[in-house]
């Protein structure tokens, strides 16, 4: 059963990044990206499971922290240039 | 005996959860505009997490991996809807505006590209 949820979150996380190739705006490749992220982490603890090595948790723990960091990281610099573009055409 | 229906309980919830992220994958793929592939994302964000995350507590029963399992949960459940909030906001203030799906994947209804 492991191994079908993993398989599963493979599928998903080559959908996600077909669409991070594809997206039209840079959001939905942020969105595709944050996706790939929160995959990530399901596909560890699954992974740590499947071998019966539940040291692979904390991995999943350390990548979470990172990917939401990431993510708001990344949306605070695209939201902080477009406002500065909004800002140029004013002027 | 209750182990074996502790067993099916976990199978049950580990496919159901299964069954989400796949839904979730391919509506992100599929569906037309960028608003509605936010609303299939954030499935698999929180339905699947809570599903995949409980089938696995069940597993493991009462020990430190739970207790980690548990943590990396709430974790995901507190900040993957902060973040696609954060996402649908920046969206909305660069001035992509939500349609009923007409333009199709164009990117024409602006946004920075």
């Amino acid at each position: 059963m492991y191994i079908l949820v993993s398989i599963a979150i493979l599928v998903t996380m080559v959908l996600a990044l077909v669409r991070a190739l594809l997206g039209p705006t840079v959001y939905d490749r942020v969105l595709a990206v944050n996706v790939f992220g929160t995959k990530t982490v399901l596909l560890l603890s699954v992974i740590a499971f499947l071998y019966g090595r539940p040291d692979f948790l904390d991995l999943a723990l350390a990548y979470a922290l990172i990917n939401v960091v990431g993510i708001l990281a990344v949306l605070e610099f695209f939201q902080d240039r477009s406002r500065k573009q909004q800002g140029a055409d004013n002027d | 005996m209750i182990d074996v229906v502790l067993d099916v309980i976990s199978w049950v919830l580990l496919a159901l959860g299964g069954a989400c992220v796949l839904i979730g994958g391919i509506g992100g793929l599929r569906l037309p505009n960028f608003y509605t592939r936010i609303h299939a994302a954030s499935l698999t964000d929180t339905m699947a997490t809570l599903l995949i995350f409980t089938g696995m507590m069940l597993q493991s029963g009462f020990s430190l991996p739970t207790m980690k399992l548990f943590a990396i949960m709430l974790f995901l459940l507190l900040t993957g809807p902060t973040a696609t909030y954060a996402l649908a906001n920046a969206a909305l203030l660069s001035g992509m505006k939500p349609d009923s799906g007409v333009e199709r994947d164009r990117g024409a209804s602006g946004g920075v590209q």
